[in-house]
């Protein structure tokens, strides 16, 4: 479904991904981790489609598609989601609002007809049940005012009504409490399929306990330096990274 | 025609209608014209030497010929080409500049409130008229409100006695046709409001056709104690239309007075908002919305003085500029010494869509009183980045990202809007400027 390969990227004069390569198929879990500062974020907004990063090299396939060569929206339309670590507030927006405008957009990209409003309440009532969100929540506008916890499930709300090919969850342990954690982890295995695919962008084994990876990948200084299956998270929580670091000849 | 032209040709139209008249030469009215002729005369239009003029060239408009008398062929099917819809109440239609009672439709009992031509008034209430006529509008520093009291005549006169809650909104719409020749028009309004009543008005300016327009209105209102008074003021007119408008309000104590001054269009507009507070525990709320696009220009000037003790004043603008559009925004405060306990808080914010876009902001407090709580902010900004990438990120187009984030800006200020008709047509005119190029 994905293919990375040698991708590189930088902000301003700083090179961040260093060539990296990573190929995710359908039905997979993959959690990436590694130490502050490696490129994980940049991973994650890079393939979202974030301008203030640079890519320099490599490429990036999308089932067929040259993923590099879109804009984020069309990328989105194309079943890329990425769940921000830090949720944007947009006051005046309602979150309603502001998900019927991106699935009528992606389905215009498609060649789909509109959704009217009545399918839209009942699409919404189903979804609002996996991951257990408010009504109250939606009308309020997006994100204004909401806590950790509500910003958290209201992305996996949006990726549940955006239902995407392959789903980056960009830190979304962080700021959660272990309750908030485990709805948000329930309400994205509930979205697993056999034809969608995740990659979990993560500091902490924790959340791997909930969302349990197919692979762990350990991100570098710009590149996957290890991969392995889910013990390799659990021996990097034990361990840190240091370990990994000597294997690679550097010292501690 | 240069600018001493416009000013002669005036000055002639002046004379010459006063050599029309018969007995009404000689009516206070007429006196007050003639001092304001007078005044006009010896100030001349303002150049940006003018420090209330310095961003606020009006070179162009004085330089343009204009007809102050145009008579033109505007009938009820050009006005249905310009709808708003679901329009009810008391509905007034002035075509350039001269009130048409064909097209306008008074609803409210006479109990409730009395709705008379500006001309009219001056014939059968003269007493009224000079009780209240050119109170509240200076006209000693300002060439356009000495011009327009000289001139007055076309405009309405509102009168709600006391104790009345008038149910029915008073919503008058001023249309300049331009189809034909340039046009010019000098509206007067002055509307009463007596103790404990309350009312609502609707100004709403259009312009049709392609030639230019020239509106130079005044619009005073006198709030008697604990009335209420929510006053809207809508422009959409073209882009060769230049628009000078000037509304006083005097209120007395008790009372709370409301402007909304909506921008959707305009070529050169310029609005002066003065509000005297002239008693205790009184409240005027000032909130603006202006979205100049193309070459378009909107200043606004607004000044509140705080002439009594424990009064408050809120004031919100909102900007949103496109294209190689100016803006200025002028907000006076006065706390005079008397004024203790003053609240006053004073907000401009603004978005620039275009890099060629400017907006000149200046707060201006001038406070005697040391007892009193005032602020004042202004910010002149972009759309946020991280906004329109996690919109973007969800699938929605940039520009739609966009507009959606200006709508949510703007949409604080259109929620104002009490009539409901009004605050519909306003909803869709700048949902649709927003979404233009």
């Amino acid at each position: 479904m994905l293919k990375i390969s040698n991708l590189q990227a930088k902000i301003g004069d700083k090179e961040i991904l260093k060539g990296l390569n990573l190929e995710v198929k359908a039905g997979e879990v993959h959690a990436i981790m590694g130490p502050n500062g490696a490129g994980k974020s940049t991973l994650a907004s890079v393939l979202a489609g974030r301008d203030t990063y640079e890519v320099t090299g490599g490429s990036v396939d999308f089932d067929g598609t040259d993923l590099l060569e879109l804009a984020p929206e069309e990328r989105a339309a194309e079943g890329i989601f990425l769940a921000f670590q830090y949720p944007v507030e947009i006051p005046g927006v309602s979150t309603t609002n502001f998900l019927k405008t991106a699935v009528n957009e992606i389905r215009k990209y498609r060649g789909e007809e509109p959704m009217d409003a009545v399918q839209f309440l009942k699409m919404f009532k189903e979804k609002m049940k996996i991951v257990n969100i408010d009504q109250s929540l939606l009308n309020r506008a997006l994100n204004e005012g909401f806590s950790g916890g509500e910003k958290k499930r209201n992305e996996i709300f949006q990726m549940a009504v955006l239902a995407p090919k392959l789903a980056i969850l960009d830190e979304t342990d962080s700021g959660l409490d272990i309750d908030a954690l485990r709805i948000v982890a329930e309400g994205v295995n509930k979205l697993k399929s056999p034809d969608n695919a995740t990659i979990v962008v993560t500091h902490y084994q924790r959340l791997l306990d909930y969302i349990v990876p197919d692979f762990v990948h350990v991100l570098y200084k710009g590149r996957i330096v290890k991969s392995g299956t889910k013990e390799l998270a659990l021996e990097l929580e034990e361990r840190g990274y240091d370990w990994i670091k000597e294997e690679l000849g550097e010292t501690v | 025609m240069n600018n001493t032209d416009l000013k002669t040709q005036l000055i002639a139209d002046f004379k010459t209608a006063e050599g029309r008249m018969n007995g009404e030469a000689k009516s206070a009215v007429h006196q007050v014209r003639q001092q304001a002729l007078e005044r006009f005369d010896k100030l001349g239009f303002p150049t940006t030497k003018h420090e209330e003029w310095k961003y606020s060239n009006v070179k162009n408009l004085v330089n343009q010929a204009f007809e102050f008398n145009a008579v033109t062929n505007f009938s009820a099917e050009d006005l249905a080409e310009m709808p708003i819809p679901n329009l009810e109440g008391n509905i007034l239609y002035f075509i350039n500049g001269v009130y048409n009672a064909e097209l306008s439709t008074i609803v409210s009992p006479q109990t409730e409130l009395q709705i008379l031509t500006f001309a009219e008034a001056a014939k059968t209430q003269p007493q009224l008229i000079e009780q209240y006529f050119n109170k509240y509008s200076d006209y000693q520093d300002n060439a356009f409100t000495a011009l327009n009291t000289a001139f007055a005549q076309n405009g309405v006169f509102v009168h709600v006695p006391e104790n009345k809650v008038v149910e029915q909104p008073i919503i008058i719409r001023f249309i300049n046709d331009a189809r034909t020749l340039n046009v010019a028009a000098q509206p007067r309004n002055l509307i009463v409001v007596g103790k404990r009543s309350e009312v609502q008005i609707a100004e709403a300016f259009r312009t049709i056709g392609e030639n230019a327009s020239f509106t130079n209105a005044v619009t005073e209102f006198v709030v008697a104690e604990e009335a209420n008074v929510h006053y809207y003021k809508v422009q959409n007119e073209s882009d060769k239309a230049y628009h000078i408008g000037t509304t006083s309000v005097l209120q007395a104590g008790k009372s709370v007075f409301t402007a909304n001054t909506v921008t959707a269009n305009g070529g050169f507009v310029r609005n002066n908002l003065n509000i005297k507070i002239d008693g205790e525990y009184a409240e005027a709320n000032m909130f603006g919305l202006y979205i100049p696009n193309g070459k378009q220009h909107v200043d606004n000037h607004t000044a509140v003085d705080h002439a009594k003790p424990n009064s408050n004043s809120n004031e919100l603008y909102k900007g949103i500029l496109k294209g190689k559009s100016t803006g200025v925004f002028n907000g006076k405060i006065f706390v005079r010494e008397d004024a203790q306990k003053t609240n006053a808080f004073q907000s401009c914010k603004n978005v620039l869509l275009s890099e060629d876009a400017s907006m000149n902001t200046k707060p201006q407090l001038e406070i005697w009183a040391d007892d009193v709580k005032c602020s004042h902010g202004t910010t002149t900004g972009q759309l946020n980045d991280d906004a329109l990438f996690y919109m973007q990120a969800r699938g929605i187009s940039k520009d739609s990202a966009k507009a959606l984030l200006t709508l949510a800006f703007a949409q604080d200020v259109i929620d104002k809007f009490e009539i409901a008709s009004i605050k519909e047509y306003l909803q869709e005119l700048i949902t649709e400027k927003i979404y233009q190029d």
